[in-house]
């Protein structure tokens, strides 16, 4: 028979071939072409676990802890891997409500069904230790360790910082950062957020499609173990920072002590302040909130975002400016009558030398030096001359950042000439305009911290290093505060001024601040008093011990308390005693007493309800 | 006389060489697919491969049997093949275990049987059979239909247990009918209804439609050889088409381009009747009959699509259009089974090392999805090779078929050749994402026991029929 229809195989080869090719060509573009595949292969198997490092810890000057570590354990849940449970016992364990669980567990899936997601964030290590004889009977559940802050006494929170989780923003910033991350912030935690941090670690894990761990990826040969953070010495007396904080409590204020010599941060104490394990852990974003609320603001940092005039406490250095100007010696003398023009003065003996001035604070006598500085003949216009004078308060660390480790820290004021050109017209004013700025008050603004500095540089007889509260991270000294930052004031001027402030502590009838002499030690310093919108005076002292190679330099702010005598002066001569003898003597108990249980808060909330 | 020739010297060895090399790639992957740890010996008979095992033995003791019958005994009795399995098929709605919803299984204690895998072969025998006395005639309708009957029977009754992948598969014996004499315009318009089914669900209608048009014309010129002819066509048709369309979009409430397009086709149909009846142009009638019965068609298959299918079948067919993309749902499986056999790369990742396939990302991939292992531990060029394989194998049982003295083994040849191939693209395409998922096994890879021997017996008969191809069968 013969066959019609033979011919028709070829078009069969031909589709079969046609096949083929097509088939060749697909797995050609998926298996050689694509490379999306791969990934997600990858992404399907590798299951990346962070290790967290523990941060590095942080000491005082004295080998103190300061902070440390406790731990803590995130309870993670694989919503895939759950299954019927005893919800009651796991909420009754956990401490949650059933309510709590069922969103959260409704969060976790809505995240990721196969992926883990915290389900609750740091439980401590009590809760997880009765926890964890019963995890075997909530499947896809498992706890990730973590570290929290710990703090040996609840001082200095202020300078630590505090320790959260990134947000956003820092996580576009800086792509170490993945979310659920710790970062410090403010203060040292912040400042020093890279040497603290440590090293995260990843372990990569095989996972099989129902997520269940089916060993380590190459035999573990790409997983690297976290590192812990570096340790970091603080340049911060724990004792005395304890100390500080004491005194200042139920007082609005502050406290800065520095040592001359080096520029480290010995306290620094911003009142009232808080304990800083109250943002620690669950709680923080709570105490956080009720922090923020407070009106006598706990988080805010007076000791350098708060600008103050300086008030008397500038007395000296419109003393050094004009000794170094030239335009008086130290035995020039001025008589005071009650005041100089407008400036009232408080009634003393008259005619004083510039030790005298100081001595008794006289408001007419820095008037009348100020205004030879700023009418020098020397100068062409008042302008020039205060340029002039400007340019010495910025040496001093006025109206200029320090650059200190606080990213926070504010520049305070001292006003360009453009300031004074735009209220009375170019060359419009003359030294009696600004005449204020003679006894510290006016538009000029500083902060405690600015004060304690130019404390330290009159102690230091002309030279400043940056104030700073670490002294060296991971073993490294703190080099970056090693430049000495001179001023161009001769130093024997400086030993002008400083007879002046001796003999404003230890000096006889008319000294003003004679409540802060030692018996022992010579203590010199300048009392303040600033009159100020918000109330009462300011109270203001700063001081440096001993006369002759100090050890401490110090300026303290008491809130709307009044004169500076009172209130700032003997909180700033237990703080030097307190530092140099490492207790306070039975003289100065009486001292102590008083500061202690001065209650300057509730009396102005009493005010303030008589008032109502 | 055929006692004296001696059937081992004559069997085709290219085919069972490539045979057995098939099976024993297919054992191992099998054992890379289900590999367990605590099971890591190959013939661990708790384990797939280890069965496996058990069933390749099976499969050749089959093979041993088919060939030592004698060649009439398939050529007398391919009837009663063809009735016991048809039976069987039958006896599934009475005694089949429902598995995943389809009573597709006899169980005897703790072997399944799945009587579809054996229909397969039954069916290409009978279809032989009834060929090797009506090869001739398959242009006659009366001839055509018994033959489609012998088709249509097992794959209806798979349809009923429901078995859509078997079902599938007996229609690809249409080819053989194609490669007997039957009118080619019947497969092309089998062909072209499919690649249409698809095309009408992956574009607008009226696009569709107006291609088709268009094609329709550069046809008419390819047939008639005269441009002008074409041209004046397309131009009846815009005539007519173009008013039509500015009149409609003038409406409140214009009708569907669709509508518009099929109005003007059949307004238009009245002057090229005029012409075809003229010119006596039949090659002119066939274009415009088969465009005309496709632009009704492609109307049908949303209709069709809509009612007939099945949802999970519908989801498969809209997943690989890329209407849907259902990773964790329906679109799971073939997402996977991309990514496994994507992620093997130029050479893979090795024996064993598949990550996906050994970590069960892949649902059924020691039966229906066994390619995944493949693509994923032998890359580009294990994929290559299986596919060549595959190639040789089904171009060197066209070559056998066509040297066959007669009717009968030359038709089951072929139906042996068109099984295979619907397998072989149907399983592989639906791995790689150019065919909807359709379950049914890779031949000789997959596991199973049913589907191996199945094809062995199948395979087989075609080699013992070869072995004695110049001996008489009557």
């Amino acid at each position: 028979m013969k066959d019609l229809f033979a011919a028709r195989k070829y078009f069969i080869i031909a589709m079969i071939i046609i096949a083929c090719v097509i088939l060749i060509a697909r797995l050609f573009v998926i298996q050689v072409v694509k490379d999306v595949y791969r990934l997600s292969a990858d992404n399907n198997v590798l299951r990346y676990v962070t290790q967290y490092p523990a941060r590095g810890l942080i000491y005082d000057r004295n080998g103190n802890l300061m902070v440390f570590n406790q731990a803590a354990y995130d309870l993670m849940v694989i919503p895939s891997q759950t299954s019927t449970m005893d919800t009651a016992l796991f909420c009754e364990d956990l401490e949650i409500s059933t309510d709590v669980f069922r969103e959260r567990m409704k969060a976790a899936r809505n995240y990721s069904y196969r992926a883990p997601s915290i389900f609750l964030k740091q439980i401590s290590a009590e809760s997880y230790a009765k926890f964890q004889e019963k995890i075997f009977m909530f499947p896809g559940f498992y706890v990730q360790p973590r570290t929290l802050r710990k703090y040996s006494k609840p001082v200095g929170a202020h300078i630590l910082g505090y320790v959260s989780e990134v947000d956003e923003i820092q996580i576009k910033k800086d792509p170490y950062y993945k979310p659920g991350d710790y970062i410090g912030k403010l203060g040292i935690e912040e400042a020093y957020e890279k040497e603290l941090r440590g090293t995260k670690g990843v372990k990569i894990f095989l996972v099989d499609v129902y997520s269940r761990v089916k060993g380590s990826y190459a035999e573990g040969a790409m997983d690297t173990a976290a590192a812990q953070g570096n340790d970091i010495i603080s340049s911060i007396d724990l004792d005395l920072q304890e100390y500080g904080e004491r005194l200042m409590e139920n007082k609005t204020g502050s406290i800065v002590a520095i040592e001359p010599a080096s520029g480290e941060i010995l306290a620094l104490i911003s009142s009232p302040g808080y304990d800083p394990e109250l943002l620690v852990g669950r709680a923080r974003s709570e105490n956080f909130l009720k922090l923020s609320a407070d009106t006598l603001l706990p988080l805010f940092n007076r000791a350098f975002m708060a600008s103050y005039p300086p008030g008397s406490t500038f007395k000296p250095v419109n003393g050094l400016i004009a000794l170094q100007e030239k335009v008086i010696v130290p035995s020039t003398s001025f008589s005071c009558n009650n005041g100089y023009l407008f400036v009232g003065c408080h009634s003393h003996s008259s005619p004083l030398d510039l030790k005298g001035g100081i001595m008794n604070s006289c408001n007419a006598y820095f008037c009348q030096t100020f205004r030879r500085i700023l009418e020098n003949p020397e100068y062409s216009s008042v302008t020039e001359a205060y340029e002039k004078w400007r340019s010495y308060l910025t040496q001093f660390g006025f109206g200029t950042k320090l650059e200190t480790e606080f990213v926070n820290e504010l520049p305070g004021l001292v006003p360009a000439p453009a300031y004074y050109d735009r209220f009375h017209g170019k060359n419009g004013w003359r030294a009696l305009t600004v005449i204020s700025l003679a006894i510290g008050q006016g538009e000029i603004g500083a902060t405690p911290l600015q004060m304690a500095n130019m404390t330290a540089a009159i102690a230091n007889r002309g030279y400043y290093f940056t104030p700073h509260v670490v002294r060296s991270a991971g073993g490294e000294e703190g080099s970056r505060f090693r430049t000495r930052y001179d001023i161009e004031i001769d130093s024997a001027n400086f030993e002008e001024v400083i007879l002046g402030m001796e003999a404003a502590v230890n000096g006889g009838a008319g000294a003003t601040a004679r409540i802060a002499a030692m018996p022992d030690v010579v203590v010199c310093g300048k009392t303040g008093t600033v009159q100020n919108p918000h109330g009462k005076d300011h109270s203001v002292f700063i001081a440096f011990a001993p006369k002759d190679d100090p050890e401490i330099a110090i300026a303290v702010y008491v809130e709307n308390s009044g004169f500076g005598a009172t209130y700032a002066a003997p909180v700033a001569s237990l703080m030097i005693e307190k530092y140099l003898k490492k207790e306070i003597s039975a003289a100065s108990g009486w001292k102590e007493k008083r500061m202690l249980e001065l209650d300057l808060i509730g009396i102005k909330s009493d005010q303030r309800d008589e008032e109502h | 006389m055929t006692r004296n020739i001696n059937i081992w010297k004559r069997v085709d060895k290219p085919v069972v060489i490539v045979y057995l090399l098939m099976v024993i790639m297919g054992w191992f992957n099998i054992y890379a697919a289900v590999f367990n740890e605590e099971h890591r010996e190959i013939l661990d008979f708790s384990q797939r491969y280890g069965k496996q095992f058990i069933w390749i033995v099976a499969a050749l003791i089959l093979a041993v049997l088919v060939m030592v019958t004698d060649a009439r005994f398939y050529f007398f009795f391919y009837w009663v093949i063809y009735g016991i399995m048809i039976v069987m098929l039958i006896l599934l709605f009475f005694f089949g275990k429902e598995i995943n919803g389809s009573r597709s299984w006899f169980e005897f204690g703790f072997v399944s049987l799945q009587p579809s895998e054996f229909a397969k072969f039954a069916t290409a025998l009978a279809l032989a059979g009834y060929l090797n006395y009506h090869r001739q005639e398959l242009t006659r309708f009366r001839i055509i239909m018994p033959a489609l009957g012998i088709i249509l029977l097992p794959a209806i009754l798979t349809a009923a247990q429901p078995d859509m992948g078997s079902t599938i598969v007996f229609f690809a014996l249409i080819l053989v009918l194609f490669r007997e004499g039957m009118s080619p315009y019947v497969f092309v318009s089998g062909l072209l209804m499919i690649i249409l089914f698809f095309l009408a669900l992956l574009l607008d209608n009226y696009m569709l439609e107006l291609i088709l048009t268009g094609l329709a014309f550069f046809l008419v010129w390819l047939v008639t050889r005269k441009l002008k002819v074409a041209l004046a066509g397309a131009g009846i048709v815009l005539l007519i088409g173009g008013p039509l369309f500015m009149l409609n979009h003038s409406l409140n409430e214009p009708a569907s381009y669709n509508l518009i397009i099929i109005i003007t086709l059949l307004v238009s149909g009245l002057f090229f009747a005029y012409y075809i009846y003229q010119k006596k142009a039949l090659g002119v009638l066939v274009i415009y009959a088969f465009l005309i019965s496709s632009v009704l068609y492609i109307n049908t298959v949303d209709f069709v699509f809509d009612n007939f299918l099945r949802s999970h079948q519908k989801e498969r067919v809209e997943i690989m259009l890329g209407f849907k993309s259902d990773p964790h749902g329906t679109g799971y499986n073939l997402n996977q089974s991309l990514i496994s056999i994507g992620s093997g790369g130029f050479s893979g990742k090795g024996f064993l090392r598949g990550t996906q396939t050994k970590f069960k990302f892949v649902p059924a991939q020691s039966t229906d999805f066994i390619f995944c292992t493949v693509g994923e531990e032998w890359g580009f060029l294990g994929s290559v090779l299986i596919v060549g394989m595959y190639l040789f194998l089904l171009l060197r049982l066209i070559k056998l078929a066509e040297r066959q003295r007669s009717v009968f083994s030359r038709t089951y040849g072929y139906g042996v050749m068109s099984i295979l191939f619907i397998h072989f693209f149907i399983n592989l395409g639906m791995t790689i994402g150019l065919v909807p998922v359709i379950g049914i096994p890779l031949p000789f890879f997959s596991y199973g026991g049913s589907s191996l021997w199945g094809f062995t017996i199948m395979l087989f008969i075609f080699l013992r029929l070869d072995a004695s191809r110049t001996e008489h069968l009557i």
